[in-house]
């Protein structure tokens, strides 16, 4: 065990203990030490079983055991590794798609959500992992989605089919409304003046009540209509089928989530993308370079807030309801987690996570309460110890490993 | 009441908000000159700052200690606040900061805001989530001038301010320790060559900063009476939106956007609806940034560093 761990070890065990004192410490108006000391010991607890495992790592032994094992281990990899890629996809499409089969109705109300959040995940994803522009408003173009689909729906009776590419272009024209004067941005003015906007536009959704009813929010929009000819003895007719149940609503989520895939896939791989991740990597050579950077700048806010615009228009269509409450800037941050310990910038990732931190709080109900605490706790650890998220992103993996590969050959 | 001393209470109120806001955000400029990074837990730093307060105040209310030491009250809640949010300040620099500083931008910036979310989220498991009443220790105790009321727990808390800001103002001009900080706000390497312990510096700032806005979190908490576990949100906004006013990095600076915003607060609450107030601060940050990001006293950025 090195010295200069235990040393870590125990300074930071330390400075963790005076950041979870309060924090669990205080209830009310008196000091709850037992409650702390608890958490307190936990956390260490897991510092600990860290440290070990680091030495344990370290020592002849696990070295000498793991040259022995290692042909074994590359043999069952190299088996893995040869399976296609789409067989993977298949088999997550089968389970996905006969998830509500099997399920209760609030197992499929929870599946919805996580799908909703993939999406916005995979949107916010064009935004901070593409282009490199961080966004913490992002929940607003959501709001604007769910409200442009009630307003559309309430007032002038248009159906979910056609609102969409209506909320599509509004969203888009908000984003770039958002976008253009934080263009000449970059990092943290620009996180907070996209905070900002995102607060805007809940204060104004919150403060206009002629149009969107304050507080109270809308109630009453009708739920999206399939039409379909049906053949009877008197011939053929059309048949209006409204998605009032819960599987229905949950497939049609599901055809958008995949949508949104293929779609953010594409975007990744098309010319469009590489100028995207050349700004995020050097704007001022991308620039120098021939790509165009207001445009695409703006075409990626545009593109993440389309996304989140009609995920926001099934949201309000699912619930019949909107109120502004839905999108507070907390929102913003679970999104935004999602993104993060997903891997900036990888679709996997974003998947994974979105499942992990939407279904797990949910299974552990109990500990509902410290979803929030856990998310940012995580977000700075993972920025600490594996920037690149769960599943990295090929290109950004490379990038942020590149010293480590290069060292040897020098 | 008559328009003299509407004008008087108006003022003496954007004076109040204002070195509320300037306390705040000194700290964000401080930070922010030394490792260019926004100190996105600020916010959540105040509201802890007023929560230790609460606890302090409320241990020393049922001792009976208040009616009969006022004065030794005041330093011990103020000094046991400031104190404690000094340390989770640097052990915040240390946990989430430190090691990221040679990474890039997006990821100092990612773990500040987990850092912040962690933090907010923290005090309201703990502190629960309604409103939690301040004791009171100013009462309503006041005097007037030509109508307008003016309560001594408001001229306290001018006073205190201008005395913070002003020692402030004396560490980071006169004493030693200061010029360091001065110096590594100017170029880290050339100051790291000359000797200065960089480590050291940035761990004072992260004392100092984190102190005036756990001072700022106890004022606000005193005066309005109640405090909440997400009230650091819009505090942070609208000290942040004052620390680009004036000019990032600059701490003169800092105090006068803080009077601004404040001022255009209250003139905004006294003649237009009240429920818009927060929108204007924000329109007044993205106007500040589109038009001069360097702000009213910052040195010219370049386009690289906004």
């Amino acid at each position: 065990m090195a010295k200069s761990d235990v040393k870590k070890f125990i300074i930071y065990s330390l400075f963790l203990g005076i950041l979870i004192l309060p924090m669990v410490g205080f209830p009310g108006r008196s000091f709850e030490a037992a409650r702390a000391f608890t958490i307190w010991g936990g956390i260490v607890g897991i510092l600990a079983i860290w440290l070990l495992n680091k030495t344990i790592r370290h020592s002849d032994m696990y070295l000498r055991t793991s040259a022995h094992l290692a042909p074994f281990r590359n043999t069952v990899l190299r088996k893995f590794s040869k399976l296609p890629t789409r067989h993977y996809i298949l088999l997550l499409l089968i389970v996905v798609g006969s998830f509500p089969l099997l399920a209760n109705n609030y197992m499929i109300d929870v599946g919805i959500t996580c799908l909703i959040y993939i999406v916005l995940g995979l949107g916010l994803n064009i935004v901070v992992g593409l282009a490199g522009l961080l966004d913490l408003g992002y929940i607003a173009f959501y709001a604007v989605g769910a409200y442009s689909y009630s307003l559309l729906n309430l007032h002038f009776g248009i159906s979910f089919w056609l609102s969409l590419p209506i909320g599509i272009v509004i969203g888009a024209i908000c984003g770039c409304i958002i976008g253009y004067p934080t263009l000449r941005m970059r990092g943290d003015y620009l996180a907070i003046v996209t905070m900002g906007f995102g607060e805007i536009i809940r204060l104004v959704l919150n403060n206009w009540d002629k149009l969107t009813k304050g507080p109270n929010g809308l109630l009453g929009m009708s739920k999206p209509e399939v039409v379909y000819p049906a053949f009877s003895k008197g011939g053929f007719e059309w048949v209006v089928y409204s998605l009032n149940s819960l599987h229905a609503l949950y497939y049609l989520m599901f055809i958008i989530a995949i949508l949104t895939v293929i779609g953010v896939r594409r975007l990744d791989n098309s010319r469009i993308g590489r100028a995207w991740v050349a700004i995020r990597e050097d704007e001022v050579a991308a620039e120098l370079s021939g790509v165009p950077t207001t445009w695409l700048k703006l075409l990626a806010y545009a593109m993440g807030a389309a996304f989140a615009s009609v995920v926001g228009a099934f949201f309000a269509a699912k619930l019949s309801y909107t109120n502004p409450n839905f999108f507070i800037f907390m929102e913003s941050c679970i999104v935004l987690c999602i993104v993060v310990l997903g891997g900036v910038g990888s679709i996997p990732g974003v998947i994974l996570a979105g499942i992990i931190l939407i279904a797990v709080p949910e299974v552990f109900r109990e500990l509902q309460d410290y979803r929030m605490l856990a998310f940012g706790l995580a977000m700075a650890v993972m920025m600490v110890l594996r920037p690149e998220g769960l599943i990295p992103a090929t290109r950004r993996k490379q990038e942020l490993h590149e010293a480590d590969q290069s060292s040897p050959e020098d | 009441m008559d328009n003299a001393s509407f004008i008087i209470q108006q003022l003496i109120n954007a004076i109040f908000l204002g070195s509320i806001y300037s306390l705040i955000a000194l700290g964000y400029t401080m930070v922010y000159g030394i490792i260019e990074l926004i100190n996105f837990a600020h916010g959540e730093l105040f509201t802890a700052g007023a929560f230790i307060g609460i606890i302090v105040l409320a241990a020393l209310q049922n001792m009976g200690f208040v009616e009969t030491h006022f004065v030794l009250t005041l330093i011990l809640v103020f000094g046991m606040a400031m104190a404690y949010v000094a340390v989770l300040g640097v052990a915040i620099e240390h946990v989430a900061y430190k090691p990221l500083r040679k990474a890039s931008r997006l990821a100092a910036i990612l773990s500040a805001l987990g850092m912040s979310i962690f933090l907010s989220n923290g005090m309201m498991l703990s502190q629960g989530v309604s409103d939690r009443a301040y004791p009171a220790i100013f009462g309503l105790k006041g005097f007037s001038i030509l109508d307008a009321r003016i309560a001594y727990g408001q001229i306290f808390i001018i006073i205190l301010s201008l005395v913070l800001m002003v020692a402030l103002n004396m560490f980071v001009n006169w004493t030693k320790l200061g010029k360091a900080m001065r110096a590594t706000a100017q170029n880290q390497t050339m100051a790291r060559m000359l000797g200065i312990d960089i480590d050291r510096t940035i761990r004072v700032t992260f004392m100092i900063g984190p102190a005036l806005g756990a001072a700022a979190g106890v004022m606000v908490g005193m005066y309005y009476g109640s405090v909440r576990f997400d009230m650091g949100f819009i505090y942070m906004i609208k000290a942040f939106a004052a620390a680009i006013l004036g000019g990032i990095g600059s701490i003169p600076g800092a105090v006068l956007g803080g009077i601004i915003i404040g001022g255009v607060e209250v003139l905004w609450s006294a003649f237009l609806p009240s429920e818009w107030k927060d929108v204007t601060t924000f329109v007044v940050l993205i106007l500040v940034l589109y038009l001069r990001p360097s702000g009213i006293l910052g040195e010219h950025v370049s386009e690289s560093r906004v």
